[in-house]
């Protein structure tokens, strides 16, 4: 694609941060990479290592489209500080929910 | 003479709403506001993959056994799909900003496109579903290894309450597109405004990042596949 209305908008509004394609397009690549990649990994025996595999991919994925998809990476701070916070709370949320969940060993068996 | 021009301009704009200074805080406004309607998203869904968790780790044999249940090719290329239309939807963002209707025009279409290809292909995995008596409640009849039916029943509750709630999600997001497409095909964004189309894209890609977690979840979980 052709880019000679890049830097009108650019001249016009200054807030407007317009992502190049080459980073939407790397973005896509690695997107589709992790796909195959947790599929891939899901038909080895890692053992209890897979589980942790399969989170950290789609961790990355989720970080890879929040940051650029969502353009948080060129957001302001306010912005970071809420979508910090709302991972911050799913955290709370698993944290203490598995504090008693995986302590409570009598209720296994 | 133009320092004095320049301000003018923004405030004649036909979409700047009179309680905001100008465009650039009205398209603040409007994302802050949709990332805190994302927290509450990210929330619900969290509830329900916390429930999820504490199952999977109280029986993890028949959570295993669910996901063996699922066809990881129709999973993956959903995958794949979602991964496509969430390029299509920030491409769409994109020809907003650059001030070119025709490629948001295009651009929304595709995303359409695929998310109703999604939701055909998910159709068709919740009708293979239903055959294999895997509907939860009276439709159950599947019973592959007994000792672990019930819980594997309640592994195909959460698929399908978590997947449910997921297409209703794509249907509301498509429905959305709708609007957003007629809306663009007037000519309404542009360079100066185009806070619609972003906070569609954050709803979109937020119901992508979704689905990058319920793929493995319910359909990749290695384990024992079989009883014993």
């Amino acid at each position: 694609m052709a880019e000679p209305s890049h830097e009108q908008a650019h001249e016009h509004t200054p807030h407007v941060h317009v992502t190049s394609m080459a980073v939407y397009l790397g973005v896509f690549f690695a997107l589709a990479a992790g796909t195959l990649l947790t599929w891939w990994v899901s038909t080895i025996d890692l053992g209890w290592a897979n589980t942790p595999i399969a989170l950290l991919i789609a961790t990355i994925k989720a970080v890879l489209v929040i940051l650029f998809f969502m353009h948080v990476i060129h957001s302001t701070r306010l912005t970071w500080v809420v979508v910090i916070g709302a991972f911050l709370w799913l955290g709370v949320l698993f944290v203490l929910t598995f504090a008693d969940y995986l302590t409570r060993v009598w209720s296994l068996y | 003479m133009s320092e004095l021009t320049v301000p003018e301009e923004h405030e004649h704009h036909p979409f700047l709403q009179h309680h905001f200074e100008d465009l650039g805080q009205q398209h603040e406004a409007s994302t802050l506001g949709m990332w805190f309607f994302l927290t509450t998203e990210i929330l619900f869904f969290g509830g329900v993959l916390c429930a999820y968790w504490i199952y999977r780790v109280t029986y993890p044999q028949a959570w295993a056994l669910g996901a063996a249940q699922q066809n990881t090719l129709y999973g993956g290329i959903n995958t794949l799909v979602l991964i496509v239309s969430s390029l299509t939807m920030a491409l769409a963002v994109r020809n907003a900003q650059l001030g070119r209707r025709g490629g948001q025009m295009v651009m929304l279409i595709l995303t359409g496109i695929f998310g109703c290809t999604f939701l055909v292909i998910k159709g068709i995995e919740y009708h293979m579903h239903y055959g294999e008596g895997l509907l939860v409640g009276r439709w159950w009849h599947w019973n592959e290894v007994p000792e672990l039916a019930p819980k594997v029943q309640l592994f195909m509750t959460f698929y399908w309450g978590m997947t449910g709630l997921h297409a209703l999600h794509m249907v509301i997001g498509v429905g959305l597109l709708i609007w957003i497409f007629w809306r663009a095909a007037r000519g309404h964004f542009g360079p100066e405004y185009y806070g619609p189309v972003e906070v569609m894209g954050l709803y979109w890609h937020f119901v992508d990042i979704v689905w990058i977690f319920l793929f493995p979840f319910l359909y990749l979980i290695h384990g024992v596949h079989h009883h014993g």
